[in-house]
């Protein structure tokens, strides 16, 4: 893709600051005619589905004048599964993994997301346990950081930095190991349960995460200072894919997308749901919007978060074993499985076991929209229910479909090489845009 | 601002055509009798400072009249404000005037309903198929397309044949029984 002049400059930095003087100084639509393909036709170049900078499988239809993109078409659904089809044909409760799949970078905050929408059509959000409520928070801000380790490493890897992949991959590691303790599997945790959690934390299971906190933020400033003042850096990203506040609010991004570009808006903060009221945090806000500010924005979260888990370890109702048996279900059994011992000898424990596995939990008939405050942005899920243990209708506002639709808006007047920036700087994951 | 407000304000301003609020789980919703107003109630619940439009999404009433509820997620940033808003579209007419002049984030949500529930937007500016491919001929998320799919063939594009469900027990037919009336474990193979 590279024009001949570009080739002959064999410094990159050099060749990075070319590239940029010569974009701004056309506000993104460079005249310069030594970067448009002078005389010849526009060429039409396939981004993708199996590109490393599309982190997955989207496809972008970019139409070219020499290096400059003047049209950009996304094409998505490659990994459409009918996740929402299937959710009309199962009961609530089977519907749980296949939320691991949506976001498979955060897999537990999905679960988390999914499990608060159905208790709020159950109304029974309200009376989550407290030791449940920490714990889910614990699991989704472990998912931020896993999932921002991944979006900075792969950003900076499509940008040529491929030593920060290998430090936050490192991290993710650790993660996974986390993971695999608390739920029996690295990848498709399917966690959380109707009312409450699938079991409770292991013996030694706080400790190792206090560990890993003591780890990441070492790592964390170690990226931080191979990335944030390098200049090669920030001449890639600053000043590229520029997101006007207005645009970002039209185009509804959400997460760290939206505040890149000024928007205090953070679900967390605004409409606080389990216990992120009573915890202590900021929302990190970018001023220009550029992929420099979401880069930014990322790497604040990360620290945040980790604060975030250091204060639920710290105030986790029951301590770290659970001696004093604190619950982790609402106790309602027409909700939550009973336990087993009961199950064995109780006529009534039977009777709901019975009708929660083979019906599932009768849902009332009504319509909500719950959104959470998920990596990548608000994770919403509509479920419109007509009574029984099926959904009628269950839509996935899907963070990273909502957040790609800019693409069209973003890309033209770009360079070929920022496209890949760009991308990278959104991080969205296809596995939830096409469900 | 409360989102009361904003629904007796719709009203005040479009009379009969806006319904009364209903409110189930501190969500409110709105009906709009003609779906036909839609970008003018939008256009004017964003001068209220809905300036947020979070999600757009279609339910298939199978089997009664009208067939299609369009439904609009609301949001307003400065006054943190959700409030739902639903028109119904009739099988015969499957169309509505398209929203994407009010919020852009609604070109995507529009065509993803045009694909796979069949609803045409009027006035979108790019409506094609968005997660099924250019020529798949059917509209998966109707309530009268089968779980298991339907055999189609573009040449030389793509194809999709009928999945396995192997009596899978919580499979649903339209118009049949939903799940808690009938027995899941004597449950056959259907289509």
């Amino acid at each position: 893709m590279a024009t001949s002049q570009e080739i002959r400059a064999g410094d990159p930095a050099a060749q990075a600051a070319g590239v940029r003087a010569a974009v701004s100084a056309g506000v993104n639509r460079p005249d310069d005619e030594d970067l448009r393909d002078v005389g010849g036709d526009k060429m039409v170049l396939n981004m993708g589905p199996s590109h490393p900078a599309t982190h997955g499988v989207l496809r972008v239809v970019l139409e070219l004048d020499g290096e400059i993109i003047t049209k950009a078409t996304p094409d998505i659904g490659y990994l459409h599964r009918g996740d929402e089809k299937i959710a009309e044909n199962m009961t609530y409760t089977q519907f749980i993994p296949y939320t691991d799949r949506l976001d498979y970078l955060a897999p537990l905050a999905n679960n988390v997301a999914y499990a608060l929408a159905v208790e709020k059509l159950l109304g029974v959000d309200q009376q989550l346990p407290p030791r449940c409520q920490f714990i889910r928070v614990i699991c989704c801000e472990l998912a931020r950081i896993s999932s921002h380790l991944l979006g900075l490493g792969c950003f900076a890897m499509d940008c040529g930095a491929m030593t920060v992949f290998l430090l936050t991959f490192t991290e993710r590691e650790k993660i996974h190991n986390l993971c695999e303790a608390l739920t029996g599997a690295r990848f498709t945790t399917s966690y959380t349960r109707l009312g409450g959690l699938a079991r409770d934390l292991p013996p030694g299971w706080v400790d190792q995460c206090r560990q890993f906190l003591r780890e990441v933020v070492v790592n964390l400033k170690e990226v931080d200072q191979l990335l944030t003042r390098n200049r090669i850096w920030v001449d890639r990203t600053k000043d590229i894919g520029v997101i006007a506040k207005a645009d970002a609010i039209d185009f509804a991004l959400t997460g760290p997308n939206l505040r890149a570009s000024g928007v205090d808006h953070d679900l967390r903060k605004a409409h606080p749901y389990l216990c992120y009221d009573q915890l202590k945090f900021d929302v990190p806000l970018g001023s220009a919007g550029d992929c420099y500010d979401r880069y930014l924005a990322r790497m604040e979260e990360v620290r945040q978060s980790v604060k975030i888990v250091h204060q639920c370890l710290d105030q986790l109702p029951g301590g770290a074993d659970n001696a004093a048996g604190e619950p982790i279900n609402v106790s309602d059994g027409k909700t939550v499985l009973p336990p087993k011992q009961k199950v064995m000898t109780s006529m009534e424990e039977l009777i709901h076991q019975f009708m929660l596995v083979t019906q599932g939990v009768n849902v009332p008939p009504g319509e909500v929209y719950f959104g959470a405050e998920n990596p990548k942005g608000e994770l919403g899920f509509y479920i419109h229910s007509r009574g029984g243990g099926t959904p009628y209708r269950l839509k996935i506002r899907a963070p990273s479909f909502v957040n790609l639709s800019i693409l069209p808006h973003l890309l033209p007047g770009h360079l070929m090489s920022d496209a890949v920036a760009i991308l990278g700087s959104l991080d969205f994951v296809m596995g939830e845009c096409d469900r | 601002m409360t989102p009361q407000r904003l629904a007796e304000l719709l009203q005040s301003r479009y009379g009969a055509l806006v319904s009364a609020p209903t409110e189930f789980r501190g969500e409110v919703t709105v009906r709009v009798a003609d779906a036909e107003q839609m970008p003018e109630v939008c256009a004017y619940a964003k001068k209220l400072g809905c300036d947020f439009l979070l999600d757009l999404t279609s339910v298939d009433n199978y089997g009664e009249d009208p067939r299609w509820t369009i439904v609009y997620e609301l949001y307003g940033l400065e006054h943190r404000c959700h409030l739902r808003l639903k028109a119904e579209v009739s099988e015969a007419k499957s169309e509505l005037p398209s929203v994407t002049g009010v919020w852009r984030t609604a070109n995507w949500h529009e065509r993803e309903i045009f694909d796979l529930m069949g609803i045409r937007f009027r006035g979108h500016p790019d409506l094609r198929r968005i997660i099924m491919w250019e020529g798949y001929p059917h509209f998966p998320l109707r309530k009268d397309f089968p779980l298991a799919g339907r055999p189609t063939e573009v040449p030389d594009v793509a194809f999709t044949q009928v999945a396995p469900l192997e009596g899978g027990p919580f499979v649903t037919a339209p118009g049949g029984k939903d799940a808690i009336e009938r027995e899941p474990r004597a449950k056959e193979l259907e289509g």
